[in-house]
């Protein structure tokens, strides 16, 4: 499990760097979408429940519950993917804009 | 552009019923899954559904409101429900509930009034945008119309 | 508890969410701004004075306990820059109310400042790492608005370039936020800082740190990672520019202060010689960038980062005597920079234009604005009887009393450089001849030229009350550092490893 999440996060890394490193604007952003979800993944591996088999609950005898996954990674995950979310549309939106003032996808294009 | 008659059927019968699922969602959302960020999202999709079939005036019309406004005394009414227990002694957002559950409904404390805050800033901060983004070839029809910070989401 | 932790953040948040729903009722819309700000200036002073009488204030939202929910902790260095930036949000706010366009007002313009002022108030009061991500997210959301919310092309242009590098910088956050959750299995500050004490693989320590570094590092502008900053900070209008020079690069000095201080303070000592170089890196390339430029608020901008570069000399120097020097300059420079913003704003409002090579005459035409620049840039330079003398000296003699000549002989270099830059400004704008006839322009009025005018006073006050305010700022850095009574305060005597076995039970 761990291995397939590692390679995973890998490969969105990798996507997100090489989408980044292009000229065009519209694959820049979707670049730093791709990171961020590489993210989201990363912080799920970072669960006790991936790493180390146990969430950081107990019942009421003390014990770990079984068949409990981290929820703390979850909400860490869900309060990521809500700001990358408002984050994303206002780029889009300046992005529109800037395509709009400038007349161009390039970067290159995008100096004063 | 907006002359799908299979999405325009579909989008007629799914306002109401996604409208229901949202109030669903948000109910339920203090002990189960949901909540008011997914309730208002699945809210603010019945309004955006509406906007894909049939463009952004109708989607306007469909549901007349100030979304903004919406938004913004959504995260009046979410921050009010927090007071109490800061009234009482208690932190900022410590729950009260009521010691009965009221039937159909189910538990009642501050946490839910909270939620339904979160949802209507959600509500109102997605159709917001997305009601702008649709609309803006029509605000502004030439390839360089006026610029203004309208896109901009508020956190 | 102290539950009133919380009002700086609800006022702002609620004021904010009132001023849209008021919107085109523009009178009140403003009362309300206005009384919020004047709230949280008053209650910033009023926390400084009680953390500095009563020692660090701690309460936990929703009631959690510490370290299992979020914990708020005002400690000094927290409250005193709490209470800087609800000035200089005073400020601002009373400079656009006299000076910014309407159709910035329709758009939300108050309520974007307000949600600045929320996440930074957030940011200097929270106690848990993720929460921490969460307020730098809620300022940089309100700073995008507000940098781009003219719309015009060179907004949008430098805007982009700094929502994508501040992205990338929130993003690298993150990665370090959930790796150190990985490893330590805690996001309180207090905790963390405990369990990473006694790790037994620091080598992922090491590597959280470069993260954090990095992250903080871009939001902070420090030397490879600052080229954003003269390329958007320009471009809003003058009020924008100031709120954002003081508040914006400062919550990434705090951010590095606080998480190098207290979570990681072991990889401080380690990363010392690596922060230190590149505080020099950034006050050298910033300051050269200074002199190359020929627009009033330009070479402010780059005046910026090199201040930047001594507000991480302090952390460098991995020290209370250090931290305590960064704080007592960082403060310091927020004020006068702030203030030194909004002069020149007042005068390229006046004048219309902000290149040095247009402007000029401005001493016969506006003998206050002149005499107030005056002091502001003496007191940016370092001469005695302001503020920044003092902040300097404290730093030089830091540096000095830990063998860190290198680092010091660069400050005591770009600190006449910085002078000769800010002199650049002073003599074409102020002392030279114009060439063009001015008779025509409007005079700057008082109401903009005020805000600035009181910011360089109150670095005068500093300078003269420098006694009191070292002694307050030295007992800053220490607390800085003492991540045993930062634990105390937040979890209880214990310590929170004790606190966290006492609720596990």
């Amino acid at each position: 499990m761990t291995l397939i999440l590692a390679i995973s996060i890998g490969c969105l890394f990798a996507g997100a760097i090489y989408l980044m490193l292009r000229r065009s604007v519209v694959k820049l952003i979707l670049g730093l979408l791709l990171l961020s979800h590489g993210v989201n993944l990363l912080i799920f591996t970072m669960g006790d429940g991936v790493r180390r088999g146990a969430p950081p609950i107990v019942d009421d005898a003390g014990l770990p519950p079984a068949n409990v996954a981290d929820p703390l990674v979850q909400a860490l995950i869900l309060t990521a993917i809500v700001i990358s979310f408002g984050l994303t549309a206002f780029v889009l939106a300046l992005a529109y804009r800037a395509n709009q003032a400038v007349g161009s996808d390039d970067l290159n294009d995008m100096i004063e | 552009m907006y002359d799908s008659v299979i999405l325009r059927s579909v989008a007629r019968l799914m306002l109401p019923i996604l409208l229901m699922l949202a109030v669903f969602m948000l109910l339920r959302g203090h002990n189960l899954p949901g909540g008011g960020f997914i309730g208002g999202l699945v809210a603010s999709c019945a309004v955006i559904l509406q906007m894909v079939a049939f463009g952004p005036t109708f989607a306007r019309r469909a549901l007349p409101a100030n979304y903004l406004a919406i938004a913004a005394f959504g995260v009046l009414f979410a921050g009010v429900w927090g007071l109490p227990s800061l009234i009482g002694g208690q932190p900022f957002l410590t729950s009260l509930w009521l010691p009965q559950p009221i039937p159909g409904v189910g538990k009642i404390g501050t946490p839910v009034l909270f939620d339904v805050g979160v949802f209507l800033t959600v509500v109102g901060v997605t159709t917001q945008i997305a009601l702008l983004l649709a609309e803006e070839p029509l605000l502004f029809p030439t390839e360089r119309g006026p610029a203004d910070g309208e896109g901009a989401p508020r956190a | 508890m102290n539950n009133h932790l919380f009002l700086p953040l609800i006022v702002p948040l609620m004021g904010a969410a009132l001023a849209v729903l008021l919107g085109r009722r523009r009178t009140l819309a403003r009362a309300v701004v206005l009384a919020v700000v004047l709230f949280s200036t008053g209650y910033g002073g009023w926390l400084l004075w009680l953390v500095s009488v009563a020692g660090r204030q701690a309460t936990q939202a929703s009631n959690w306990p510490a370290p299992f929910g979020i914990s708020l902790v005002a400690d000094l260095l927290g409250a005193t820059m709490l209470f800087v930036s609800s000035l200089l949000m005073l400020g601002a706010v009373a400079y656009s109310l006299a000076t910014i366009e309407a159709d910035y007002e329709q758009h939300f313009y108050y309520p974007l400042l307000l949600l600045l002022l929320l996440g930074v108030s957030g940011a200097f009061l929270t106690g848990d790492l993720f929460n921490l991500y969460v307020w730098f997210e809620v300022l940089l959301m309100s700073s995008f608005g507000l940098l781009t919310l003219g719309g015009t092309r060179g907004q949008l242009v430098g805007g982009l370039k700094y929502v994508v590098l501040n992205l990338v910088g929130s993003t690298v956050f993150l990665i370090g936020g959930g790796m150190i959750y990985g490893l330590a299995g805690t996001l309180n500050m207090a905790h963390l800082g405990e369990r990473l004490a006694t790790l037994r693989e620091p080598g992922l320590a090491t590597a959280i740190a470069g993260l954090f570094l990095f992250a903080f590092g871009s939001k902070a502008a420090i030397a490879p990672l600052f080229f954003w900053l003269p390329e958007s900070y320009h471009t809003p209008p003058p009020a924008v520019t100031a709120i954002f020079s003081g508040l914006m690069t400062k919550v990434g000095v705090y951010a590095l202060y606080r998480v190098f201080g207290l979570v990681l303070a072991n990889e401080l000592a380690r990363m010392a010689p690596l922060i230190l170089a590149l505080a020099g890196a950034t006050m050298v390339l910033g300051v050269l960038g200074a002199l190359a430029q020929t627009e009033m608020r330009r070479v402010l901008s780059f005046t910026i980062i090199a201040e930047v570069g001594y507000c991480v000399m302090g952390l460098g120097l991995a020290s209370a005597a250090g931290l305590a020097a960064g704080l007592l300059f960082t403060a310091h420079v927020m004020i006068v920079k702030a203030g030194l913003l909004f002069l020149a704003g007042a005068i390229e409002r006046s004048a219309g234009t902000g290149d040095l090579r247009k402007l000029g005459g401005m001493a016969r035409r506006e003998p206050v604005l002149a005499t107030f620049w005056f002091l502001g840039m003496l007191s940016l330079a370092g001469v005695p009887p302001m503020s920044g003398f003092f902040g300097k000296l404290a730093l030089l003699q830091a540096g000095v009393a830990q063998g860190q000549y290198v680092i010091t002989g660069v400050a005591a270099t770009v600190s006449l450089l910085i002078f000769l830059a800010l002199l650049k400004i002073w003599n074409e704008v102020f002392w030279k001849k114009s060439y063009e006839d001015q008779s025509k322009l409007p005079r700057v009025s008082v109401a903009a030229l005020a805000p600035g005018a009181l910011l360089v006073v109150l670095s005068l006050v500093i300078g003269v009350a420098a006694g009191p305010i070292s002694e307050l700022s030295a007992l800053a850095g220490a607390q800085a550092l003492d991540l045993t009574g930062y634990a105390q305060a937040t979890c209880g005597a214990g310590g929170c490893e004790a606190a966290m076995s006492e609720l596990m039970k």
